[in-house]
């Protein structure tokens, strides 16, 4: 599991690549809370494009994010999905919660 | 459920998280004799995850035991998988289907079982509390047209 992050303009991208799973989730949140508490943005694109798999973990660390982005009075928004990503994320109902492009 | 297999593996495996990608790589491996499409072999790995990850994270909370999972063809294209741990068992198994009901930690979100339900044609479950839990799911690969 890789993640990398850039902002610009208080806009912060977070990139993934590789499995996510339970195996993974943990670390991956605390990146993540680490990442946006270090760069208060107000704007987070979580850019799933690099996963070769996801399972509900990733549920998990979605609204966790929102959750965070909430908390500062930003959003979320998720981008570049993968199909199999896409079919956990849909089949949570996610979309009814958070932007999936 | 009496169906004749054609094929079948079994492994055992500790209950440490590293091995969920061991445990869905090797149904997905199994699983290609009967020729799937990318999208049926992400809800049979993504299914075996969620089983798999059920028991390291429900079944053995605060230690490490076994996990046996099994994979089996039967007549008819039907993947059979059954994931079985010896663990505390589930004591209200209706609840534990229901969506977003989980014990676990922030890192669940309480969807594995619809997950599976959703991903797979068939799910039972059938648990005994400090017994130890048994998921069975079947999926029927549907058969490919030759090209002509």
């Amino acid at each position: 599991m890789e993640m990398k992050y850039k902002t610009e303009n208080r806009q912060l991208t977070i990139s993934l690549a590789g499995e996510l799973d339970h195996h993974a989730a943990k670390d991956l949140m605390e990146s993540i809370d680490r990442c946006m508490e270090q760069n208060l943005p107000v704007k987070t694109l979580l850019d799933l494009g690099g996963l070769s798999f996801m399972d509900s973990s990733g549920i998990a660390v979605v609204l966790r994010a929102k959750r965070r982005m909430e908390a500062l009075s930003g959003t979320l928004v998720v981008v570049n999905i993968p199909h199999q990503a896409a079919r956990v994320l849909e089949t949570a109902g996610l979309n009814r919660y958070v932007d999936l492009i | 459920m009496k169906t004749r297999s054609t094929n079948y593996i079994s492994l055992e495996f500790l209950s440490r998280s590293a091995n969920e990608a061991f445990a869905r790589g090797a149904v997905a491996c199994f699983a290609a004799q009967l020729d799937p499409t990318l999208e049926e072999l992400g809800d049979i790995k993504t299914a075996v995850s969620e089983a798999v990850t059920n028991a390291i994270v429900h079944a053995y909370p605060d230690a490490l035991g076994r996990i046996a999972l099994r994979a089996r063809v039967l007549e008819g294209d039907v993947l059979e998988i059954t994931v079985r741990d010896w663990g505390r068992g589930i004591a209200d198994v209706e609840q534990a289907r229901q969506p977003l009901y989980t014990t676990g930690g922030e890192e669940r979100s309480g969807m594995g079982f619809t997950i599976m339900e959703s991903f797979m044609d068939k799910l039972s479950v059938r648990s005994a509390q400090g017994k130890g839990t048994r998921v069975t799911m079947r999926r029927r690969i549907q058969p490919r047209r030759p090209l002509k």
